[in-house]
């Protein structure tokens, strides 16, 4: 991981193309970009659950995870919800566009170590966007697992992210893909309902997999609950935090919780190590 | 190594021959005592318990250029980092801090910008005779005339300063001034053990630090954070003039069609440190921010690097506006375990 260059010193990339996954004030939109320079772009190597800065020269950086597999192909995709200074420039970008690049930072998912065993994902809102890189992966990579559960849900449809890719996995028999929406709405004829009870009315086995959550703090924590129901014990389960980052490589000091860096130390935990922290949940 | 004598009468010249380079020593600036430049002609005084702000900030510039860009440019130009400095008069309490914070600016990636100034450094260092009211060195590590991360050690031996060379650098200063320096005799060496010795007894507070990193992850809902945080104003003065405080912002800065990207000094006492663009906070008021600082500086730091980040300078609880005071937070921490 050690490297003589600066790390401070951005990649520029090329914005291949952009869409919006939801509306309103706070939209979500998708960046797919490449980086320009062919030696960063073979150097890359990122691994599902791994986060990068992404920016603007001018306005500045923020922390977002790569919401693609490295199976997936030479780019990048980020969904960025816009939400302050950094997103708000981020989302004037369009195909062509340029953005910078640093990374890719912090640890992963260990998906080498999950081998064989059963994945199951379990995503609210924008929290889908580090669920996606592992889905993907299982995806490319399908004869490795036991198979691949996905739970995800929003408010409304409107705020659900990837909507057609779960529409295509929702057509393959061999995946078990659950969407759902808080509140009944006009046309959803699937699931109604908040993700922790889905997660119950769907009572998997904790037999042999591993669980994966992401969402907002609520979610997460009845979410931690129920699947402690259900039966599964502490490192069966990871789930991705985020914190507020500058420099996203364990120097500018602020995404600790408790003795743990976020940008360096996680973002990935297992609900054991994250047990021990205090401040995890905060 | 060497130990050499210089006379106090040729002060004047070993700082002229100094001032050749880039030489930084303490002086009264903006009304405090803090390092600065030292121009030809000027003479440094050494008659200081401690400068304000600690010398930190010739490795970790307060503001500091990442690299500068044209307004709507790609193309980026990093800052030259050629100048070679020398430190003159730094206590060893600060000398130790640097070496505690090289740990987290080399913790798998180099930072550059400070990696490159630490090289161009030359410490010169000055061992305490008088220490300051709230120095508590020897509690975390260091001492009176530690060398920790000092290149020359001068001690004060009344008419003369004993200049023992701790590096190869330090040699090499040694080298470059031997004109002016003296060889030292057998009773310059035991007048610097009394004066050391006699530094030492001088210092009147402590703390033991035995078993509080292992024992504050248990402290964490226990009321003393309350008791202690509970005047805090958030103004930051504690870290922003700790010697091992490293945090820091990075912003972008536009003036005209000229950007750059620059890191300033930034505190975890204030709210925006860790403030989500949502509005949650995971440390949302100054009893968590004042946990985090201790247990930064005790417990954090001491499971990643070892170390205790804290050299026992006192600063904190010198300049603290409503008399908060590390030492006493740390004997109520040592009372709950």
């Amino acid at each position: 991981m050690k490297t003589n260059e600066n790390p401070y010193i951005p990649y520029n990339a090329t914005v291949e193309d952009t869409w919006f996954e939801t509306g309103g004030e706070r939209a979500i939109k998708t960046f797919k970009v490449v980086l320009e320079d062919d030696e960063a772009r073979q150097n890359w190597n990122h691994r599902p659950g791994q986060c990068a800065m992404i920016g603007v020269l001018g306005v500045g950086e923020s922390m977002i995870s790569i919401s693609c597999s490295p199976t997936e192909g030479d780019f990048l995709r980020f969904s960025v919800m816009r939400m302050g200074k950094v997103t708000q420039a981020l989302h004037q970008l369009e195909a062509g566009d340029k953005m910078t690049v640093r990374g890719p930072y912090g640890n992963s998912f260990p998906l080498e170590e999950w081998k064989g065993k059963q994945i199951l994902t379990i995503g609210g809102g924008i929290g889908q966007a580090p669920m996606r890189p592992i889905v993907e992966y299982v995806k490319a990579n399908y004869d490795q697992y036991g198979g691949l559960t996905m739970i995800y849900g929003a408010r409304t449809s409107g705020d659900l992210c990837f909507k057609n890719e779960f529409e295509e996995m929702r057509k393959n028999e061999e995946l078990s893909c659950h969407l759902t929406i808080d509140v009944e709405e006009e046309g959803w004829d699937l699931n109604v309902g908040f993700v922790p009870s889905m997660l119950m009315d769907l009572n998997p086995s904790p037999e042999n997999t591993i669980a994966i959550t992401c969402g907002p703090p609520i979610m997460i924590r009845f979410v931690l609950e129920n699947l402690k129901k259900l039966g599964f014990e502490d490192d069966q389960i990871y789930t991705t935090l985020e914190n507020r980052m500058k420099c996203g490589i364990g120097k500018c000091g602020r995404c600790n919780a408790g003795g743990m860096y976020v940008c360096k130390d996680g973002p990935v935990f297992d609900y054991a190590t994250l047990k021990a922290i205090p401040e995890a949940f905060a | 190594m060497s130990a050499m004598l210089l006379n106090k009468e040729k002060w004047p010249d070993f700082v002229g021959k100094l001032t050749g380079k880039q030489l930084w020593a303490p002086q009264i600036k903006d009304e405090q005592l803090r390092f600065a430049p030292v121009a030809e002609g000027e003479e440094p005084a050494l008659d200081y318990k401690n400068t304000r702000v600690p010398p930190k900030n010739v490795v970790f510039p307060q503001t500091e250029t990442l690299f500068r860009f044209q307004v709507d440019g790609e193309e980026v130009d990093e800052p030259k980092l050629d100048e070679e400095v020398v430190l003159l008069g730094v206590r060893p309490c600060d000398a130790r801090s640097m070496v505690i914070v090289d740990k987290l600016f080399s913790w798998d990636y180099d930072d550059p910008y400070y990696a490159r100034r630490r090289e161009l450094v030359t410490m010169v260092g000055l061992a305490c005779s008088e220490p300051g009211l709230n120095c508590f060195c020897p509690s975390v590590g260091g001492g009176p005339a530690s060398t920790e991360g000092l290149d020359l050690l001068m001690v004060d031996l009344g008419e003369n300063y004993l200049l023992e060379a701790i590096t190869e650098k330090g040699e090499a200063l040694i080298n470059e001034t031997k004109e002016l320096l003296e060889e030292t005799r057998d009773a310059n060496l035991e007048q610097k053990e009394k004066v050391i010795n006699e530094a030492a007894q001088k210092i009147k507070r402590s703390i033991d630090p035995e078993g509080i990193p292992v024992g504050l992850p248990g402290l964490w809902e226990d009321s003393l954070w309350q008791r202690v945080s509970a005047s805090c104003l958030g103004c930051g003065t504690c870290t922003f003039l700790c010697p091992t405080c490293h945090c820091f912002d990075i912003q972008d800065e536009t003036e005209g069609f000229e950007s750059r990207r620059c890191r300033t000094w930034d505190s975890c006492m204030f709210e925006e440190y860790t403030l989500h663009t949502s509005g949650h906070n995971p440390r949302p008021s100054r009893l968590e921010r004042t946990r985090n600082r201790i247990n930064h500086k005790y417990n954090y730091y001491v499971d990643k690097f070892d170390v205790i980040a804290c050299v026992g300078c006192g600063r904190c609880i010198n300049l603290c506006p409503v008399n908060i005071d590390i030492v006493e937070i740390l004997k109520q921490v040592k009372e709950a375990l």
